[in-house]
């Protein structure tokens, strides 16, 4: 087993990534989603993953923290290799599932649905995992949940529960949800695609300010705009593979790849329409 | 109708709802907690436990409470291995034969009531527990059983209403629970329509303070959809409309 430093900025002392994902491969029954998919990211990086839908790039990054398990490759967050066994009839299964809870809370989730807990007030719901994953005392995970509340800026909607929240807010409160707990990357589903338009804004700028901070992240997402200005890196993925990748300047001026040009060309008419 | 026998006979019957309440409680009780284990080996995804428990729901729900009752009290006396064993000291006893019929009962219906819960927790909420490395046990703890039980709720109020009811069965193996006793009047009296009538206004007494405990405890449990969401609703329409 390898063991990890717990420091958790020990890797940027080493310089190893934060998150290394080797030839990553998924089927479901006989659609082959992902077929080889590998990603690189260090401290402080914002990686963007475009493409149309069914491309992989949710499946992909639900992979990283095991929400999907992988059929084979390899998944690293800094430095520390998630142990797999192979299971019979092909694919494979992680090894240790406390393993798996722990490798998951360094790795905030960001949900296209918010997938707050309903039952749970907004309070409730960010110092939950602090409290009981962690073992934060309820007092400090408090004082921090107020001040990331703050920061998202509902921090007057904290006794409020989820369902009387607009979905910006209840967006807001998820990312607040996953920052407690500190994460060392944030994995960002779609997260303005259930969305009103005039509230996608509220959003992007909590996450803009996150990229500004220099947390490194993984970003899925159909807004062409923000990626390329938000971004380090863009990744196109197409059929399960990437087909063009780089800084966005590269990826959105000049795409080498014929289909990233297609895709980019319709994603950004319709952004314009 | 010899309405003197109101008066006269109406404090013996009484003396019988404690028999009546623990009957009920403590198999209430005791089959919670067989149903949170069903419903969860049921919902478990471990094809060998969840058949096992359908088995076992099938032939709970599939037979009437009064024979399986019989079944418990007559029945076991009828195996010596059953006799010889730690068991019998339990098993001779109408009361906990009684309690045993009706925990097993109860434990199959509830247990479908909880699956029902269970399985009404969106799947995104689960996922977003796992997401934050809660184990399997703390996401069941925190996140799913939380939501099942406020789901459950209004069936499980049902149920308890049954079981109260259930408890005049047990007047069927010699227990003196409300039922039973007037039955040991009428057949002192012959009048069976005014110890039925005393009888039945005393469960119906009981189901209605029972029914006013679980309503209030439905809304304690859910602040996040009862009253005061109305209120805010009513509140926001008329703010919108001056």
């Amino acid at each position: 087993m390898v063991v990890a430093p717990s420091d958790p900025d020990a890797s940027a002392v080493t310089g190893g990534p934060m998150l290394a994902v080797t030839d990553l491969h998924k089927r479901f029954g006989n659609l082959e989603v992902l077929k080889g998919v590998s990603l690189t990211a260090r401290q402080g990086d914002v990686i963007s993953m475009i493409g149309a839908s069914g491309s992989g790039k949710s499946t992909f990054l639900r992979c990283i923290n095991l929400l999907e398990i992988p059929d084979a490759g390899e998944v690293r967050v800094d430095g520390e290799l998630i142990g797999m066994v192979p299971v019979r009839g092909g694919g494979m299964r992680p090894a240790d599932s406390r393993q798996v809870d722990r490798i998951r809370s360094r790795l905030g989730m960001v949900f296209q649905s918010f997938n707050l807990w309903t039952h749970m007030t907004v309070l409730e719901n960010v110092i939950e995992a602090p409290v009981h994953v962690l073992g934060v005392p309820k007092r400090e995970a408090v004082e921090r949940a107020e001040a990331l509340l703050d920061k998202v800026g509902i921090a007057d909607k904290r006794n409020q529960y989820p369902a009387h929240l607009s979905g910006g807010q209840q967006q807001r409160c998820a990312i607040a949800r996953a920052l407690a707990m500190e994460p060392q990357v944030m994995l960002f589903d779609e997260p303005t695609s259930a969305l009103d338009p005039e509230l996608v804004g509220e959003v992007l700028k909590v996450m803009r300010d996150l990229a500004d901070e220099g947390r490194t992240m993984i970003i899925v997402t159909h807004e062409m705009r923000f990626a390329r200005e938000v971004s380090s890196e863009i990744v196109f993925l197409h059929q399960g593979r990437i087909e063009e990748q780089g800084p966005p300047a590269q990826v959105f001026g000049s795409p080498q790849s014929e289909r990233c040009r297609q895709f980019l060309a319709t994603s950004q008419h319709a952004a314009a329409g | 109708m010899r309405f003197e026998l109101f008066g006269e006979y109406f404090p013996d019957l009484l003396s019988g709802i404690p028999m009546m309440l623990q009957l009920a409680g403590l198999s209430l009780f005791l089959g919670f907690f067989l149903a949170v284990l069903l419903a969860v080996l049921r919902t478990s995804g471990i094809r060998p436990l969840e058949w096992f428990v359908r088995g076992y729901v099938y032939v709970f729900r599939g037979t009437p409470l009064l024979v399986q009752i019989f079944l418990i009290y007559y029945g076991t006396g009828q195996f010596d291995l059953i006799k010889q064993s730690f068991l019998w000291p339990v098993l001779r006893e109408a009361y906990w034969c009684a309690i045993i019929a009706l925990t097993l009962n109860t434990g199959a219906y509830t247990s479908e009531i909880i699956r029902g819960g269970i399985e009404a927790v969106p799947w995104g909420q689960v996922e977003a527990a796992k997401a934050c490395g809660m184990s399997a046990w703390l996401r069941f703890r925190r996140v799913v059983f939380p939501q099942a039980i406020r789901q459950a709720l209004p069936g499980y109020g049902n149920e308890i209403i049954l079981m109260i009811k259930s408890t005049s069965l047990a007047s069927t193996i010699t227990l003196l629970e409300v039922t039973g006793i007037a039955r040991k009047i009428i057949s002192q009296t012959y009048a069976p329509l005014e110890l039925f009538v005393m009888a039945g206004a005393i469960y119906l007494t009981i189901v209605f303070t029972v029914t006013r405990i679980v309503d209030w405890i439905e809304n304690r449990l859910s602040p996040e959809l009862a009253g005061r969401r109305h209120v805010e609703d009513a509140e926001k329409d008329l703010a919108s409309v001056h």
